[in-house]
């Protein structure tokens, strides 16, 4: 079988946010919407200070909250994991935004463009009013993933068959691969370096790990 | 604390959280007056005036969708969501009561009582599945859900004695303080649990903000005025009525304050490090979905 998932490595990421760039070119969200961003966390007092970037979006977890709680079955789960949400099912009742513990998904009541009411003509010739009132978020471009596999291209090796934020990562911080294949990229990442998935402790067996080398600290800012 | 980004939540606002005002107390005083009116049947605008308060619960929240007029959809997976079930014991709710309010049938009635009280559990359940909120996804809530619609349903009912010109029942006035002794427990088990399971800062300060007016305005005046509406007859219906009003308004605004104010986000962190190749656990649609409670 198959399970798709993302690795970031924060020891490279340098938060220049080109893979958020990347997604929404890829994905013509909306402004406000981040299907792919990186934060800036910074925490400690000086000058025992620490900064790093990370890039959060869904997590595509093995057991993910907002598949159990969708009444409409708009949120499904793939056999490779990814996490989908069909737009003609969703009633957009937001709650599997309030049960995703990674702040990942959206919803767009009126459509929102760069420039006031008038959509440029890229977003235009973007514009799906299918997400106008429904949940959406990060796919794994599950649609570059597929054309791919159909072309027999492997996923996180060759770019046509891989998400766009980690094509466009300039540091090459992000991967994408088959956790599931021992000898797959990201299960030679994984093998290689300490790593950890957010909130591990909700038992969503997130598809998104984070390679660092520092413990968490006990200090972090809160708010 | 190892956390960042906790902002507050805005998908649900005031119209799902007059869902939780209304539909938990609409949903509690059914089981209320049912209960209260054995051996017989309550009288039809008791029953109405619970129904009412539901549907306008859940017409609040209709109107948050997004999508309004896929409104069906929400009855597609009772196997694992609460806000289906919810909703499909709603359905259930407004017919059975009616029926038995009609044809005064004390057994259907009671059914509707008890369609009332899994009314308010799936409500208690829909926050508790909502783990990016950590001041709903504390077990300790059900509790507190459960206690509240039942102290608003009481209170509701109280009012309603004394507008109709009925007679205080004694039980009722018996029945108050001690779901508002259970609802104050409930509230300071919640905060507790809050507090130990460290919850952001800002849903902590919000809940401390709000905690002397729930607890001495909303549970311990009411209990200490129903118990003198029990013990001095001549000051039975203002007292009851004060009582009322106070347990009423105080569950109606710590729910608002819960859904609204005190529901910041998850937030992202770090976590802790392992290293080697993950135990991988297989996405769970890999096998058939089945009902989980």
């Amino acid at each position: 079988m198959t399970r798709y998932v993302m690795v970031a490595d924060l020891n490279r990421c340098v938060g220049c946010q080109t893979c958020t760039v990347a997604c929404k070119h890829t994905n013509g969200t909306p402004p406000g919407v981040q299907w792919r961003k990186v934060i800036d966390v910074e925490w400690g007092e000086y000058p025992d200070v620490e900064r790093l970037f990370m890039p959060v979006g869904c997590q595509h977890c093995a057991d993910p909250p907002c598949m159990h709680v969708c009444p409409s079955t708009a949120t499904g789960q793939r056999e490779d994991g990814i996490v989908t949400i069909d737009y003609d099912l969703c009633i957009g009742c937001s709650y599997c935004v309030v049960a995703c513990p990674y702040q990942a998904r959206y919803k767009v009541d009126n459509p929102v463009f760069a420039y006031g009411d008038t959509p440029m003509e890229s977003e235009a010739a973007r514009f799906d009013e299918k997400r106008i009132g429904v949940a959406q978020k990060c796919t794994f471009c599950a649609d570059r993933v597929d054309a791919g596999l159909a072309k027999g291209l492997r996923p996180g090796i060759d770019p046509d068959a891989t998400p766009g934020c980690v094509n466009a990562c300039i540091a090459d911080a992000l991967s994408f691969g088959d956790i599931e294949d021992e000898n797959s990229n990201v299960s030679e990442l994984l093998a290689e370096n300490t790593w950890f998935q957010m909130h591990a402790e909700l038992g969503t067996e997130t598809g998104f790990y984070y390679l660092w080398d520092q413990e968490p600290s006990g200090d972090t800012d809160d708010e | 604390m190892n956390r960042f980004y906790t902002v507050l939540q805005t998908s649900w606002d005031w119209r799902a959280a007059v869902n939780f005002m209304f539909g938990g107390t609409g949903s509690a005083l059914i089981l209320i007056i049912a209960i209260a009116s054995l051996p017989g049947t309550p009288a039809l605008p008791a029953g109405i005036t619970a129904l009412v308060l539901v549907g306008l619960g859940l017409f609040t929240v209709w109107l948050e969708i997004g999508r309004p007029m896929r409104f069906l959809h929400v009855f597609f997976h009772p196997q694992t969501s609460w806000m289906t079930r919810e909703a499909s014991v709603a359905l259930l709710l407004f017919p059975v009561t009616l029926i038995g309010l009609l044809y005064r049938n004390p057994a259907i009635v009671i059914a509707a009582g008890l369609l009332g009280l899994v009314f308010l559990y799936c409500q208690a359940r829909i926050l508790l599945a909502s783990k990016g909120i950590p001041s709903w996804r504390e077990p300790a809530i059900v509790a507190l859900i459960i206690s509240t619609g039942l102290v608003e349903g009481s209170a509701v009912f109280i009012l309603y004695l004394l507008l109709s010109g009925s007679s205080m029942q004694t039980a009722m006035l018996v029945l108050l303080p001690v779901l508002l002794v259970i609802r104050a427990l409930s509230w300071n088990s919640y905060r507790q649990r809050l507090i130990a399971g460290q919850a952001p800062q800002q849903t902590l300060s919000i809940l401390r903000d709000i905690h002397a007016t729930t607890l001495w305005a909303g549970n311990i005046t009411p209990a200490v005025l129903a118990a003198i509406a029990l013990l001095i007859p001549v000051a039975g219906p203002p007292a009851g009525a004060v009582a009322a009003l106070l347990a009423l308004f105080s569950g109606w605004h710590m729910k608002f304050t819960i859904i609204t104010r005190a529901s910041q986000q998850q937030g992202y962190s770090v976590g802790k490090l392992k290293r080697g190749r993950p135990q991988i656990k297989p996405p769970v649609r890999r096998k058939p979905d089945r009902f989980v409670f």
